[in-house]
């Protein structure tokens, strides 16, 4: 059953004996030459199924890898069903004390990967989902492997302009919280906050 | 850029595409796109390094399909964040046949109207300047020549647009 149509890849969600399943197909783009079209789907398909592994091994819920068929540039991972931290925070169905809780979870998980040397990529409040009592991180489409000061400070960055768009009302005391997180598992953590902010001031991302 | 390197004269764009037709074999190049962002300078530095050590078509080729396959993914990419209903492809590069045909072809996947400036303006910055000096003007954004400077680092992004409608 087709479930998302994203703008590289379908999703569908399957049955694997009797267990719910994700199927996420990176899909032929007749745009570019076979060749290339080849290469960045395996390239893309592997280093998701790698960060998603590499994730867990860092203690961060992540969807469990059951498959991957890089000819077909498909991966079939476990299906992590439960709401939206966007969706919980929006609804105002949690408690204010639960809910900073969750979000100081969130930024404990960001400092797991960063500390593995894991970039998520795509940091919003859409690809957290409360499951099974536990904060799952999901889509590493755009992630990448690095431990370079600035790709975790552009990282930081988008989760902050994500917060800062989408729950502007708790934006504030929402992002510090995942700071306070961040900073609890992570020790290069004052390093890569620094750089968020230089990045801020660079001038791309603010009217001079 | 790549075009000087290779010693063809300006513009040297239309010549690179030329050769392109002739390229058989692709050759791996590097391919950075990030989010929306893209990145020339790796692939550039790789394809210089190239000249020399495979046919000259078959790099022109590889160097104009990585570019443009970026392109039209960051646009692509755009276009399902936004539902934007048109695009248009301006610029001296959109002259290029292959580029109109893969941004046509993302275009209409994403049932949005594909435009292209006519060649005869593509590359002409003045044109370009003009016409949006025209837009300003009839708008009512007029300033005195003496109280105009020029910012080189103006952005896109930061363009006021009066005459356009909320879309």
């Amino acid at each position: 059953m087709l479930f998302r149509k994203g703008a590289e890849a379908h999703l569908f969600l399957e049955d694997l004996f009797g267990r719910k399943v994700l199927v996420k197909v990176r899909v032929t783009k007749n745009y570019r030459v076979t060749e290339l079209d080849l290469l960045l789907r395996r390239q893309r398909t592997v280093r998701e199924a790698r960060l998603l592994h590499a994730a867990k091994r860092a203690g961060v819920p992540a969807p469990t890898v059951y498959l991957v068929d890089v000819d077909n540039a498909t991966i079939i991972m476990d299906y992590v069903e439960g709401g939206t931290l966007k969706e919980l925070i929006k609804s105002g169905r949690l408690p204010g004390e639960e809910l900073r809780k969750r979000l100081y979870e969130v930024g404990k998980s960001i400092g797991r990967l960063h500390r593995m040397g894991v970039i998520h990529g795509d940091l919003t409040t859409s690809n957290m989902i409360l499951s099974r009592g536990k904060i799952f991180f999901i889509d590493f489409g755009l992630g990448d492997f690095s431990r370079s000061v600035e790709d975790r400070g552009v990282d930081l960055h988008l989760m902050k302009r994500a917060l800062e768009s989408t729950h502007y009302d708790v934006f504030e005391e929402a992002f510090g919280i995942i700071l306070q997180g961040y900073r609890s598992s992570f020790s290069g953590a004052d390093a890569v906050i620094e750089k968020m902010w230089e990045i801020e001031r660079r001038g791309r991302y603010s009217e001079r | 850029m790549f075009a000087r390197a290779l010693g063809l004269k300006h513009p040297g764009g239309p010549k690179v595409e030329e050769l392109a037709g002739e390229g058989k074999l692709f050759i791996q190049l590097p391919y950075v796109v990030k989010g929306m962002d893209l990145s020339y300078s790796g692939l550039y530095t790789a394809a210089i390094g190239k000249i020399g050590h495979c046919r000259i078509e078959d790099l022109c080729y590889s160097v104009q399909e990585v570019c443009f396959s970026m392109l039209a993914e960051v646009t692509e990419r755009a276009l399902a964040h936004t539902g934007k209903r048109e695009v248009l492809l301006t610029g001296g590069v959109a002259r290029n046949k292959r580029l109109q045909e893969m941004i046509e072809y993302i275009s209409k996947e994403h049932d949005a109207e594909f435009h292209v400036v006519p060649p005869s303006l593509a590359g002409d910055n003045g044109a370009m300047i003009a016409w949006t000096g025209i837009l300003e003007y009839a708008s009512g954004r007029i300033i005195r020549v003496e109280e105009s400077r020029v910012k080189p680092r103006w952005r896109l992004d930061e363009v006021t647009v009066p005459w356009m409608e909320e879309s």
